[in-house]
């Protein structure tokens, strides 16, 4: 499984960089994420549980944030298992670069799949993983592009990308935030989740 | 009479599998069965630090939660395997201990380390999922051709070799190629296989405390086997308090002759809980925990002089042994494979040598053919593009060098004993109308599509097996079978075999065998088999065996119920047993109108009112069949294929067989044998492909990514069959349940590598790798 991919979002740097780096954001932007805790000063946990129809599967990740670089992006080593349904494992390199007022994501991402998933989710793989991650960037671009601009919110136009946006003076949150989670293997591991839930419908429905 | 031996009589056994009146294991059910679930590893390769049973034990429904070291602690010993291999240096096979489930390593994606036992399947399920087990994944040895190079899997085990192990005459060998006026040369893999019966494997193991006996009732190709194996190498139970019973089954090739772990474990939960356990795979464990079939790499030469004549065959072969040894995985690749490389030909010099290779995917064992097709494509391969370098016809080049003087013996020690290969081909040759080719070739270039060609002339050692010389050969068991044909007091018969039949149809073979020794009609013979309480021993199936040794145990018995006839029947028709004729089901004393029907003889003999004097009452006989050699099934199968060169689909637009499996109880269920082996074949050639990425996880563990032969793959087959009687049995049969997986993958891909003009293309021949060839070409 491999990804790469670029978003551009309507806001500073900084404040992608903090928010990719927040807890309560990405638990929010992360569909059937019960928890996100911090562990250590680069180390993280989480439980994830994906859904679908009546079946749910439940993984638990540990996160390793390396090559640590605000706000210019960051290196992510996740391990998640599912029990029956298997397991993932892999990294992220995430790039933030500015774009104007806006800034541009960039990752590249590579994992693999053990177990159940291997064995019957290979194929749903790489495709179920990008619509995820999808899903993720537009939640994570609403979460930054909505609530916390309220001069953008004044100047009517929430998304676009000719939105001014302020900047923040100080860069404190990237430097507490650089301590915390990250985005796009919480993408990609949402992704691996949905399939560990179709799996396991796919095992308990025959 | 209808039933008698040469008739195509229906198989009885069909009416219940086609009505839903089959009794499969699944099926039953024992008062307040528990169910088990298995929990697997996802690693390839990892140390099982903890198991953490305790939320899984609390789970609601969950009756207990055993792990590997529960099974040990209990008595439970190691899988074994059952046939020992030397090296070349004289040492023993190395062999890795195999709990049934994994205590402290898991060495394969699939391998159990926990069993769940509750009250539903569904709070079994649950259970499984709730245990928490800490792996620490270590880097694999997942590929074939780099595990000997690997990461070193087990302990004392060096380079992943459990074994490098050789045939034949080495200095002998290398003379011909120095003396060769041409070699041709060849690599190529055997692609790995993956069984998919379509009953999964399950069982109902019911524990009697009253008679402290373990009732193991399960997918079993030889329950006696079973029972053996359980009882004096796994410790399980004592034999007497040990029964296994195999109902109706469908479908082994030869995935279940093996001992698993699953049903072991689950016989010693039953007794450890007082209570019966159910288990049944469902299809993703019967993919990762299947034995697994082929999965060879091999180089192999053939010397020859300028005119074709065969001088010399070289050959190595790694051959992927998976995790651990199954209970026979370390004679598929040897003494199955090895014996067999002189095909149908004089070759009068082989060497082959084969490194047995652990490696972190399933255990690969005997299936369908078991080393011989295997075999089969190496010289079949070797033959047909030998032919194309020295522009010679293909049949040609096989007739210059087949044997026609028997017995024969192989510089890699077998003794065929008879055969006419010659014969077959002449008439695989006409009903192929390969005569007719170059028209239709040319008829198919105008529609653009590419059309080829491809012969195998396979040979296979069947009927396993000589005791004797199989037990000096490794193997930990003798080989022949048994029979019982008990005589009811009405003159009907019940017959009991240690044959198993699950799709073989026996029930009708051997009952028309039996039938016609007697001249009584087949709806008096009952044929009863798969169960280790109801007939003394046996050895089961495999290997083309039943009929060869199962059949003539029958044989055996019946002559004797015979001889006991003449004498009853001699006292009472007041003459002498030598004076009796016995002829279609009647007693006669010769040169008189005297005579009892076969039922009268029966009745006296249990009704002993006028009996001879020292003669026990009772009619009911024995015998343990030992063959004296093996049988040699052999035959030419002619492979027509059309390549679309757009898409790189392969259709099979022919497919001939011409088979000679000696003598033919009922041609009808041969002919069925030949379709299915032809199918699993083709399957191999063009479809099926086990495949495991380099991370051990096994990316074809769906029927999604391993594709299966289906009836649109597959030509409506020629089939038809020669007959050399098999000289040293009494019905004359060779065997021919495997013939078709051994021939149809060479001739395949011999008449694909024909309309592509490429010397080699790997199986299967997917659409992909064609339009690749192609592209290529």
């Amino acid at each position: 499984m491999e990804q790469a991919g670029e978003h551009r979002i309507a806001a500073p740097r900084d404040r992608v960089w903090a928010a990719l780096n927040d807890p309560a954001v990405l638990k929010r932007c992360i569909e059937g994420c019960e928890a996100l805790e911090r562990t250590g000063p680069e180390t993280l946990t989480a439980r994830v549980r994906a859904r679908v129809g009546p079946v749910s599967a439940v993984f638990s990740g540990d996160i390793a944030l390396k090559d640590l670089d605000p706000p210019n992006g960051y290196t992510l080593e996740v391990s998640a298992k599912g029990g029956a349904a298997g397991f993932a494992k892999g990294q992220a390199r995430v790039k933030l670069a500015e774009d104007g007022a806006a800034t541009v994501l960039a990752y590249t991402a590579e994992g693999s799949v053990g177990g159940k998933l291997a064995q019957v989710g290979q194929r749903l793989i790489d495709a179920a993983a990008r619509k995820t991650a999808d899903d993720f960037f537009n939640a994570f671009a609403r979460e930054l592009e909505e609530p916390a601009t309220p001069d953008a919110a004044a100047a009517g136009e929430p998304g676009g990308a000719a939105t001014p946006v302020p900047v923040p003076t100080g860069d404190v949150p990237a430097a507490q935030a650089a301590t915390r989670g990250g985005a796009l293997v919480w993408g990609g591991l949402a992704a691996v989740l949905v399939i560990a839930a179709l799996v396991a419908w796919w095992l308990t429905a025959r | 009479m209808n039933g008698m031996i040469g008739q195509p009589v229906r198989r009885r056994e069909d009416i219940r599998f086609i009505t839903g009146r089959g009794r499969y294991t699944d099926d039953l059910a024992a008062a307040g069965q528990a169910y088990a679930v298995f929990a697997r590893s996802p690693y390839a390769r990892a140390r099982l630090a903890k198991v953490d049973t305790a939320a899984a034990k609390a789970s609601p429904g969950v009756v207990a939660v055993f792990t590997g070291a529960d099974l040990a602690a209990g008595g439970i010993a190691a899988l074994p395997c059952g046939w020992l291999v030397k090296s070349t240096d004289g040492t023993d096979m190395k062999v890795a201990p195999r709990p049934p489930l994994a205590i402290s390593v898991v060495n394969f994606v699939g391998e159990p380390y926990a069993v769940v036992i509750a009250d539903s399947l569904e709070a079994a399920r649950a259970g499984a999922e709730a245990i928490e087990a800490d792996f620490q994944d270590l880097p694999p040895a997942a590929n074939l051709a780099t595990a000997m190079d690997g990461p070193q899997i087990h302990e004392g085990i060096e380079q992943n070799r459990s074994f490098h192990w050789a045939l034949g005459n080495q200095a002998k060998t290398e003379a011909a190629f120095a003396a060769a006026a041409h070699v041709t040369r060849l690599e190529f893999a055997n692609n790995r296989l993956i069984p998919n019966a379509i009953e999964p494997r399950a069982c109902l193991a019911n524990y009697d405390a009253a008679s402290d006996e373990i009732t193991l009732t399960t997918t079993s190709q030889n329950p006696h086997l079973e029972r053996l194996v359980l009882s004096a190498f796994v410790g399980l139970a004592p034999e007497h308090k040990l029964r296994v019973i195999s109902p109706d089954v469908g479908g082994g090739f030869g995935s279940k002759i093996f001992i698993y772990p699953e049903e072991t474990a689950a016989a010693w939960a039953a007794r450890e809980l007082r209570r019966a356990v159910k288990w049944t795979a469902d299809r993703s464990e019967a993919f990762l925990s299947d034995a697994h079939g082929r999965d060879h790499l091999t180089t192999a030469e053939l010397a020859m002089d300028a005119q074709g004549t065969f001088l010399g065959l070289r050959v190595h072969t790694r051959a992927n042994l998976g995790a651990y040894l199954s209970t026979f995985a370390s004679s598929v690749p040897t003494y199955l494979y090895g014996t067999l490389l002189a095909g149908q030909y004089r070759t009068p010099a082989i060497w082959v040598e084969v490194d047995g290779v652990y490696t972190n995917t399933a255990p690969v064992d005997a299936y369908r053919g078991a080393g011989r097709p295997e075999a089969t494509y190496v010289v079949e391969r070797l033959v047909e593009t030998a032919a194309r370098e020295l522009k010679l016809d293909p049949a040609e080049i096989r007739r210059r060098n087949f044997i026609h003087e028997f017995p024969y013996e192989t510089p890699v020690a077998l003794v065929y004993d008879i055969g006419d290969y010659e014969q077959s081909l002449a008439r695989a040759l006409t009903l192929a109308d390969v005569a007719g080719f170059p028209q239709r070739r040319a008829e198919a270039e105008k529609r653009g599509m590419k059309r080829g060609l491809g012969y195998s002339c396979y040979i296979e050692a069947c009927g396993l097996a000589p005791s004797q010389l199989a037990i000096s050969l490794g193997a930990g068991v003798g080989l022949y079978e048994s029979g019982e044909v008990r005589v009811n007091p009405t003159g009907s018969v019940t017959v009991f075999t240690g044959s198993h039949s699950h799709g073989q149809g026996h029930e009708t073979t051997f009952a028309q065998v039996v039938a016609t020794k007697f001249g009584i009609p087949i709806e008096q013979v009952e044929v009863v088999h798969g169960d280790t309480g109801r007939m003394e021993f046996g050895l089961g199936t495999y290997g083309s065996r039943s009929l060869a040794v199962g059949g003539s145990a029958l044989v055996k018995s019946a002559e004797k119920v015979i001889e006991k006839g003449k004498k009853i029947s001699g006292h009472m028709l007041e003459t002498t047993p030598d004076d009796i004729d016995f002829e279609d089901g009647v007693y006669r004393a010769r040169g008189t109108n005297r005579q009892m029907t076969f039922g009268e003889v029966a009745l006296a003999a249990y009704v002993p009112a006028n009996f001879p004097e020292g003669l026990e009452p009772g009619l009911s006989e024995k015998t343990f069949y030992d063959p004296k050699n093996f049988t040699y099934p052999a035959g030419s199968h002619i492979a027509e294929v059309e390549i679309d060169p757009e898409t790189g689909v392969v259709k099979v637009v022919a497919f001939t067989a011409v088979d000679d499996f000696g003598e033919i109880i009922n041609p009808m269920i041969v002919e069925g044998q030949v379709h299915g082996g032809v199918a699993q074949g083709i399957g191999q050639a063009l479809l099926e492909h086990g495949v495991y990425d380099d991370t051990g996880q096994l990316i074809t563990g769906s029927f999604m990514d391993y594709a299966m032969p289906r009836a649109g793959d597959l030509p409506s087959f020629s089939v038809e069959t020669t007959v050399t009687p098999c000289t040293h049995n009494p019905l004359g049969a060779k065997g021919c349940g495997e013939a078709g997986a051994i021939g149809a993958p060479a001739a395949i891909i011999n008449a694909v590598t024909d309309a592509l003009g490429v010397k080699d293309i790997a199986m299967p021949a997917s659409p992909e790798r064609v339009w690749r060839a192609l592209q290529g070409a």
